[in-house]
């Protein structure tokens, strides 16, 4: 199958992923019904469900995806590393002191616009915290140095997110919980507009560096020999890939897996030439979410499940079959 | 004309005692074979990497094709040399096809497709580097001598001008040993320059047109495989007692010197006679 096809019908699943979810819920909704809220038409209950809180919600879970499984796709070649995932420089464990500071000591819910302010914020000093701590170890840009400083960095964090837990009240505490635990339910048209505004210059950035990004999966030292200027490169793709990752965690919190494991998908069923594992992976990543997030809604419904545990539960076994049918390289 | 040419290259690892190239002066000539040798953290690698580049020399400078590397963008660069590293490790699935499709990334840019010139140059550095069979499989199910192969491979994609190895052969048997061998041999004739550097004495005297040995870091001889390969200069930079024979043919290379280091008892005698000799 060409690639092209291939793109087509990852796009064809996510459209009938993004019906099926806006369709689910404790009110179930018809193809139709979607067609007539969406166009503002038939009963004002069904177009405030779709206008407001599935669509936008539906998309979110679409963009965060895409967002996560791209940047994840990045950091596993720039660190040659098949464990490596978004939240492997600190980006995570930045936005989350973040949150939980606005939200166990100011008080704020979770879902308020401050609180992803914060968690944006938080996110990009953690960022450059990692990379101050790797250029002070004297190579900025080592894959070795820039992951033991992302771990290093992350128990700073946990131990910072552990230390504001302790002094905030119950209500706040459940508050911070549940915006690490991630969710899409503070979705609005304004914050999806936000993030894919931010994602669609971003991912043809990386887009352009996919060639630089085979090269260096395989080895610095051939990237160079083939042409790439590496140290500009890796520059730039980590910079845009973490802000990638800080706008997603910003939009919706912590949220596991995805980052991980859609990357691998692609590349075990299609191969890992990034001009198609980049764009499928933003496909199914969004997919996967958005197919996740509505069994979050439903599944223990009126209760809503975390969508780590979702992406965890679906994820884990199907991963593990596909790595006993293919193996890894 | 020289195809690469270097002048008083000084170059320090940190917190090493004595630099690992010290006033390195020498010139590669264009369309020939130069084989660079010497005993093991001699500098040899590290020469290479400073010729390709890699590595910012302390002192010195570095020109190919008359220009300084500095004035040499790097993807116009790669479109020139071709480069077959010691050891590379991809950690993700890649078909031979595709690490062999990289060797035109230099001359694609970020957007271009493959066309049918790309293919067919890919196609033809896998017959040449004999792993044209193996196209479909993934390099991490190679063994070493194949995936070395699929390395060299893909530096013959690039259709450079000259071509710089790092130890090719250091994992192959007798036979695909020859083949890249020859196969220097045959790009050498047709005009490409050859920049290698091994272990193989014996191969680098049979197949090289020049040779440079390098001794702590500094040039200990430089010239013909006849000029260069005595039994002295083996003993001197070796430390080890050897005999100059002539191959005894038939081929191309009859009477191309051979080294035959010397075993048992002999090493004692012959060790002595040769340092009153020297």
């Amino acid at each position: 199958m060409k690639p092209a096809l291939r793109l087509a019908l990852l796009l064809a699943a996510l459209a009938a992923a993004l019906l099926l979810a806006v369709r689910l819920g404790a009110v179930p909704l018809s193809v139709r019904e979607i067609v007539d809220a969406a166009s503002g038409r038939g009963d004002p209950t069904t177009v405030t469900i779709v206008r407001r809180l599935r669509l936008p919600r539906s998309l979110l879970a679409a963009l965060v995806g895409g967002a996560l499984a791209a940047s994840g796709a990045v950091f596993q070649a720039l660190l040659r590393n098949p464990l490596a995932e978004p939240y492997v420089l600190g980006v995570a464990g930045g936005a989350a002191v973040g949150a939980v500071a606005m939200v166990a000591l100011g008080g704020l819910a979770a879902t308020a616009a401050p609180v992803s302010a914060a968690a944006f914020a938080g996110a990009i000093v953690a960022v450059a915290l990692v990379f101050r701590i790797a250029a002070a170890a004297g190579r900025a840009l080592d894959t070795r140095v820039l992951l033991l400083a992302g771990v290093v960095a992350g128990a700073f964090f946990n131990a910072l997110i552990l230390l504001a837990l302790t002094f905030a009240d119950a209500d706040s505490f459940r508050s911070a919980m549940f915006w690490m635990m991630g969710s899409f339910s503070g979705a609005t048209w304004r914050g999806d507009a936000l993030l894919a505004a931010y994602m669609v210059p971003a991912l043809a950035v990386l887009l352009a560096l996919s060639r630089p990004l085979n090269l260096l999966s395989v080895g610095e030292e051939t990237a160079a020999y083939l042409g790439t200027r590496v140290e500009r490169v890796k520059l730039v793709a980590y910079g845009v890939a973490s802000l990638l990752t800080a706008a997603a965690v910003a939009a919706s919190g912590v949220i596991g897996f995805v980052g991980l494991v859609v990357p691998h998908v692609v590349r075990l069923l299609w191969g890992g030439d990034h001009r198609f594992l980049l764009p499928a992976s933003v496909l199914l990543g969004a997919t996967f979410l958005v197919l996740a997030d509505a069994l979050a809604r439903v599944a223990a419904a009126p209760t809503e499940l975390p969508i780590g545990v979702v992406t965890a539960f679906v994820g884990v076994p199907f991963f593990v079959w596909l790595l006993r049918r293919r193996g890894v390289a | 004309m020289s195809a690469w040419r270097c002048e008083g290259l000084v170059y320090r690892y940190p917190d090493a005692a004595r630099p690992a190239l010290d006033r390195v002066t020498l010139s590669v000539p264009e369309g020939a074979c130069t084989a660079v040798l010497g005993p093991n953290g001699s500098g040899k690698s590290t020469l290479l990497r400073a010729l390709l580049g890699t590595l910012a020399p302390a002192a010195g400078t570095v020109r190919f094709g008359g220009l300084t590397l500095a004035e040499w963008p790097r993807a116009a660069l790669a479109r020139e040399v071709g480069v077959v590293p010691q050891g590379e490790e991809a950690v993700f699935p890649m078909s031979v096809r595709e690490l062999v499709g990289m060797g035109r990334y230099p001359h694609l840019g970020p957007w271009r497709r493959e066309g049918e010139a790309d293919r067919r140059a890919v196609r033809e550095a896998m017959r040449r580097a004999d792993v044209d069979g193996l196209a479909d499989r993934p390099v991490g199910t190679l063994s070493g001598g194949e995936r070395q192969r699929a390395r060299v491979a893909r530096a013959l994609a690039q259709e450079p001008r000259a071509l710089a190895l790092d130890e090719p052969t250091a994992a192959l048997d007798v036979a695909h040993e020859m083949a890249i061998f020859e196969l220097l041999r045959d790009l050498g004739r047709a005009g490409t320059t050859v920049l290698l550097v091994t272990h193989n004495l014996n191969l680098a005297a049979r197949y090289a047109d020049r040779l440079v040995v390098l001794d702590e870091g500094r040039v200990a001889a430089e010239g013909t495989p006849s000029e260069v390969l005595t039994a002295e200069l083996v003993q001197r930079v070796y430390r080890w007692p050897a005999r100059i024979v002539p191959h005894p043919g038939p081929g191309p290379d009859t009477g191309a010197p051979q080294v035959v280091p010397l075993a048992g008892e002999m090493c004692g005698g012959i060790r002595a006679e040769d340092g009153h000799a020297a």
